[in-house]
């Protein structure tokens, strides 16, 4: 098609169906934790239209994108949008990084007495104020919202289980790369091995990431493990969901390239997806360093 | 030269008929007008929730509302005027006039566009919804702080929290398009310094609500966790810290109080050298403040927080970093004054409205100036001075920016014209109204009087009912404006393409009622240079 036009996309009904659809879940989900018993029907129901939703959307696209319709300014388009709404994604990691970081620098010594809190020690018989231990020596402490402190025996053992998944995420985002050069090379059955290796590299990811909550679990350590517990497991389990839909998205990828959707030159859905990956590794690297490691 | 062909699949160039136009629609101005009129209703119920809140406050003592239910038109007002009316309103103006600024022909993601427009009737919906439940709508105020939002708050609560990751999403996606339209869309021959300036303060507000909404979503996330899954986030029995809830409140409060600000600045560039019949004075100055005060609105949140509790070294940081943003906002208020120097000045609608906004938003900026400074806010926080500042800089400001707007660009939007006269009235009936709502509040905070309490003792009264006075006919004027609009688009007499004289920007070059695709060539070199502001 002629580079020089502009494309208008024609309208659709995905959109509203995509809001419905996520306000049905949020609606289901509220009432669920309300103790509601249909609240989670309701919930898994918005959650299939989400997904009959994003089928159809992304469908339409890429139908789109194959029959030609899509000239290089729209591409131009679909990567500034890539690209920032990963940003969002990283200033969201960052509100949660900052509570970390906060907790452990300030408010947490705070409590335990630092700069000019002497008196706090005092209010809070046996309690450490010691990072990872915040909740050890408080038995049968309760939160202000009623739920009991859950103890945990055991620290996180940052080079078992934890520093092998920094490595197989590492070898997952230079198999993409791979992937992506082969892609450009045109070797189609070198893209699909490369593509394999990286779902694979993710899907064991994920395995050890849950057998890894298994033992922190089992070890007491809990969502209601005071804040460290609140942090490791907001930030492991927002990684992990975001791990799953790029797993997910991986897997399209690798549907479409059997499809024969991408050429050498014309391929942004693939690397879309593999910004989105090395986005995950990258959180990954500082929930690594600054969740497990010090 | 380019080409055009338009690619809807019924190959027609016009909207189509009915309902569904507005429901699938991918047109800019289509979505723009959609964000208009949802932001003027949310503006009339927010403004219901307000004369309530004023009623209640004619008179010390109680007079017809429960201390909870008074809690909850506080909140519910400032949530609703600020997600509801303001930021819609100028996402919906960012939606009609960028791509016509910018010699584009739509957005550069329509559909996306239509989705961040059609998820707010559902946050809308689901935010007001919350009246209806048990416990009753939120009343925490709109800060919302732990552990009054978490431990202390009804299950609505939890509606509420949803219905903010909602907006987020929708501001979010609408930040995405706009920095992808102005980039990506732009008339191959526009350079970044011809970009007229509420092109620019829109691109800068997209990296602010980029950079701001994601954390408030953050922040009501680990609200629906420490009230529903036992996290500690903002409870110091788990060693987790309510004031943590500040920090990460204010991260976003602040960008946001500049993202309904900077697209303000951008209408009142356009609208006083249009009727001072001079260029722009300083454009590059105002591109690089707005630039600055971007930059600065992220590293100043301390100062909503002086009176919580934090170390000294952290009270005089932000104090400066406070003063610090005074420097590039002078600059502003500087450039509009000088472009009026010896000006051939007329005063239509729309520049008295733009006028009044430089003189208003000043006074609103001096007050916070005031409550920058530390000892001062120890005295200020919390009391009707803070109402006060932050009315004059939202109502007198944003809101503002928004109505002188709405009568610069209604022509161009409508084909017709407005009726130069009642306007006239609704606007001096609007300026006196709303100082003698808001001014007097300045004396009752420096008095003393607290914010979000239903009764006052009574050395309070005479201002209060003031107030009150001034609250109820800025209120009624807002018939006459609906009157005024409905009458423009059913009985306007015919616009000039460019109706006013001075006009520069290439929205004028269009059709007087700009049609459906804006440009569907890309202005050339000349032209662009021609209606630059930058000359």
């Amino acid at each position: 098609m002629n580079e020089q036009e502009y494309y208008i996309p024609s309208g659709t009904y995905w959109p509203i169906i995509g809001s419905v659809g996520i306000a049905t879940l949020f609606v289901g989900f509220a009432n669920q934790m309300h103790g509601a018993s249909w609240g989670g029907s309701i919930m898994v129901f918005g959650f299939a239209i989400l997904v009959f939703m994003m089928f159809g959307w992304f469908g339409q696209v890429v139908k789109e994108s194959t029959s030609g319709k899509y000239n290089s300014q729209v591409d131009r388009s679909f990567r500034w949008g890539m690209s920032w709404f990963i940003f969002s994604e990283v200033m969201f990691f960052a509100a949660f990084f900052g509570a970390l970081f906060y907790a452990r620098q300030l408010s947490v010594p705070w409590l335990g007495g630092a700069d000019n809190n002497v008196f706090t020690p005092e209010l809070w018989d046996g309690f450490s104020a010691t990072w990872q231990q915040i909740a050890f020596n408080t038995p049968g402490a309760t939160l202000q919202s009623g739920t009991a402190v859950s103890v945990p025996t055991q620290l996180v053992d940052v080079w078992g289980l934890p520093a092998l998944n920094t490595a197989l995420l590492l070898l997952s985002g230079v198999t993409l790369t791979f992937a992506h050069h082969a892609l450009r090379a045109d070797h189609r059955n070198k893209i699909i091995g490369w593509l394999v290796a990286t779902i694979v590299l993710g899907v064991l990811f994920l395995g050890f990431q849950i057998a890894e909550y298994g033992h922190a679990y089992h070890d007491g350590l809990k969502l209601t493990s005071g804040i460290y517990g609140s942090t490791f497991y907001m930030l492991t389990g927002f990684h992990g969901f975001h791990v799953t839909v790029g797993v997910i998205m991986l897997t399209v990828i690798l549907y479409r390239v059997q499809k024969g959707h991408f050429s050498a030159d014309n391929h942004f859905g693939f690397e879309g997806v593999a910004w989105y990956w090395h986005f995950v590794d990258v959180v990954w690297l500082g929930l690594f360093i600054f969740v497990y490691w010090l | 030269m380019t080409t055009v062909t338009d690619h809807t699949d019924d190959g027609h160039h016009g909207p189509e008929k009915g309902l569904m136009r507005w429901i699938k629609t991918t047109n800019h101005k289509d979505i723009g007008s959609l964000y208009l009129w949802f932001a003027f209703v949310m503006l009339l119920i927010g403004g219901a929730m307000a004369m309530v809140i004023r009623m209640e406050l004619f008179q010390p003592g109680m007079q017809l509302s429960e201390p909870q239910f008074f809690n909850q038109m506080t909140t519910m007002h400032g949530l609703i005027m600020v997600f509801g009316a303001v930021m819609p309103a100028f996402v919906g103006l960012g939606n009609w006039l960028i791509p016509m600024m910018i010699g584009a022909p739509d957005m550069a993601l329509p559909r996306m566009n239509n989705w961040s427009f059609w998820i707010l009737p559902f946050a809308g919906g689901i935010l007001l919804s919350t009246f209806f439940m048990e416990g009753g709508a939120p009343a925490f105020g709109w800060t919302f702080y732990a552990p009054l939002s978490t431990t202390f708050a009804p299950d609505s609560t939890d509606f509420f929290i949803f219905a903010v990751h909602l907006l987020g999403f929708s501001s979010i996606m609408g930040a995405i398009n706009i920095i992808a339209t102005v980039l990506n869309m732009r008339a191959p021959e526009m350079k970044l310094m011809d970009m007229p300036l509420f092109v620019w303060t829109w691109l800068i507000t997209s990296f602010l609500l980029i950079g701001a909404m994601p954390v408030l979503a953050g922040a009501v996330t680990m609200m629906l966790t420490d009230r529903n899954f036992g996290t500690a986030f903002f409870d110091a029995t788990g060693g987790g810290d309510p004031v943590l809830f500040q920090h990460i409140f204010w991260f976003f409060g602040h960008p946001e109080v500049y993202i309904m600000i900077l697209p303000a600045f951008g209408v009142v560039s356009h609208i006083i050298p249009t009727f001072a019949r001079k260029p722009l004075f300083g454009y590059s100055s105002m591109v690089y403040a707005s630039a600055s005060i971007a930059f600065l609105s992220y590293i100043v949140w301390g100062h909503h927080m002086f009176s919580t509790g934090m170390p000294v070294a952290g009270e005089l940081y932000f104090m400066y970093a406070t003063m610090l943003i005074a420097v590039p906002t002078g600059v502003k208020v500087f450039n509009w004054v000088s472009t009026m120097w010896r000006g051939s000045m007329t005063f239509e609608t729309p520049m008295l409205w733009a006028i009044s906004f430089v003189f208003l938003f000043t006074i609103g900026g001096f007050s916070g100036l005031m409550l920058g400074i530390v000892p001062a806010d120890i005295q200020y926080q919390d009391t009707y001075f803070v109402v006060a500042h932050f009315h004059y800089v939202l109502v007198t400001g944003a809101l503002w920016a928004i109505i002188a707007a709405t009568f610069y660009w209604l022509p161009k939007w409508t084909g017709k014209m407005y009726n130069e006269t009642l306007a006239k009235v609704h606007f001096w009936w609007a300026v006196i109204s709303v100082n003698v709502l808001f001014f007097p509040q300045h004396f009752l905070g420096l008095a003393g009087m607290p914010r979000r309490i239903p009764d006052y003792s009574l050395q309070f009264a005479d201002f209060n009912m003031i107030s009150s006075i001034g609250g109820f006919a800025f209120g009624a004027s807002f018939i006459l404006f609906t009157y005024i609009l409905i009458d423009c688009i059913r009985n306007g007499k015919p616009a000039d393409a460019r109706p006013w004289e001075g006009a520069k920007g290439l929205e004028w070059t269009l059709e007087p009622k700009a049609q459906y695709h804006s440009f569907n060539i890309p202005p050339t070199k000349v032209l662009i240079e021609q209606e630059s502001q930058n000359s």
